[in-house]
């Protein structure tokens, strides 16, 4: 790893005015992919600012259908919140599913969707819940936050405080997880909101995160596996890589969608 | 240069360490305490669990900064009074280890799952949430059994010392 300089930030506030006077800072949360990437000397960071002790970015809170999940929450305090089960288990059950449980008490839901990494869990459930990414200066609707693989609409400095969203009437998750690093090979989140159905496919596009409007249409139309059973993705905007091909991901995105469907039900 | 305070195994410890220093090798290297392994230095295998502020975490993964100011527990703080840990005991009593290169982590790993999940641990769930270990020896399977039995007999004692 390369030098740098470590920041502690006790507020909001102090976190932006830190980066902000180091051009080739970072933030680092829980750092469960930036120390790694440190490691292997893919990132450089002259000074890395640590979130992980802002008190107002902790903590899941839910009143009536309403949530709020503040950005420095780590994963096992999502997974493990009750009141958030009791409205959406669905986001529950996809925290408890990423990495391992040493990951999960490190790794926040801010780091991972400010990474957008292709193959995190999360940015499919932000997508499918129709989320708001609440940042230090405005408010991101999910649709319009992630921009391809590793891109979002951040800017410059900018910081995820929270994930805001409505518990949807129905959700599900389902992955098909890489067997060493737990990263989902293709990953379908699918929630039944007052607006219609959202599908979110994780893990195999080739930029990112996306939407399926064809499985939307077809489960706003009937809430059930079949409904997504018939509905075929393009392999063209698959991933291939040595973990599957794109046709192979082509077939994980209607089985685990079919999945997801079902494990919401 | 940053100066790192740890509260580890009860005791204030203080060390001087470069901001990119690894809480695994401050933890080795500036403490001396060596239990705490380093195996894959990848976030793969669990032989650096340690626990910080009651959570276990691998510490081949954070920085010695980042952890200053916690309280963390090695494999070194866990046996009181000179006699095993009952989940160090029931490695020993099950032969839950061969080589024990990944032992400190599997022990770690053990005594927080039981305390997490309170007496009510199945194979199932053990076998699940040792997903963040790796071990290349033993296949599992008496790790597993060790891991039950350090269960039934903290719990059991629990039930026992509430009668």
């Amino acid at each position: 790893m390369y030098a740098t300089s470590y920041h502690r930030a006790s507020s909001v506030g102090e976190a932006v005015n830190l980066r902000a006077s180091h051009d080739e800072g970072r933030y680092v949360s829980g750092g469960m992919t930036l120390i790694a990437t440190m490691k292997q000397r893919l990132a450089a960071p002259s000074d890395l600012i640590d979130l992980r002790h802002i008190a107002d970015m902790k903590g899941v809170s839910v009143e009536g259908r309403s949530v709020r999940i503040g950005a420095a929450t780590p994963h096992a305090d999502v997974a493990a919140s009750a009141a958030l089960r009791a409205v959406c288990p669905a986001i529950c059950q996809l925290a408890g599913m990423i990495g391992d449980p040493h990951v999960r008490n490190m790794g926040t839901i801010g780091g991972s969707v400010a990474n957008n990494d292709p193959a995190a869990d999360y940015p499919s459930a932000v997508l499918a819940l129709n989320a708001t990414v609440v940042t230090d200066r405005r408010e991101i609707a999910a649709d319009d936050f992630f921009l391809g693989m590793f891109d979002t609409a951040l800017e410059e400095a900018e910081m995820i405080t929270a994930i805001r969203f409505e518990a949807p009437e129905k959700a599900g998750y389902a992955k098909f997880p890489n067997p060493a690093s737990r990263y989902a090979i293709t990953g379908v989140f699918v929630a039944k909101t007052a607006d219609g159905a959202r599908v979110a496919v994780t893990g195999a596009g080739s930029s990112g995160v996306f939407r399926v409007a064809e499985m939307e249409a077809a489960l706003s139309a009937a809430w059930s596996p079949e409904s997504v059973a018939g509905v075929s993705v393009d392999p063209a905007m698959l991933m291939s890589d040595l973990h599957a091909t794109a046709e192979y991901r082509a077939n994980l995105v209607r089985v685990m969608a079919k999945r997801a469907v079902l494990a919401s039900l | 240069m940053a100066k790192v305070t740890l509260t580890v195994n009860g005791r204030t410890m203080s060390g001087e360490c470069d901001d990119r220093t690894l809480l695994v090798h401050f933890i080795r290297e500036k403490l001396g305490l060596t239990g705490t392994h380093v195996g894959c230095d990848t976030t793969q295998c669990g032989a650096c669990v340690v626990h910080m502020d009651g959570r276990s975490v691998k510490s081949c993964s954070i920085l010695a900064v980042q952890a200053s100011g916690s309280t963390v527990t090695t494999i070194e703080g866990i046996a009181a009074q000179g006699e095993l840990h009952p989940v160090q005991a029931a490695f020993n009593q099950h032969h839950g280890l061969q080589c024990g290169f990944c032992t400190p982590g599997m022990v770690m790993t053990a005594v927080d799952m039981i305390a997490r999940h309170g007496g009510a641990l199945d194979e199932a769930t053990v076998r699940h949430e040792l997903e963040g270990n790796i071990c290349r020896c033993t296949g599992y399977h008496n790790i597993v059994r060790a891991v039950l039995a350090a269960n039934e007999e903290m719990h059991g004692a629990a039930r026992q010392a509430a009668e």
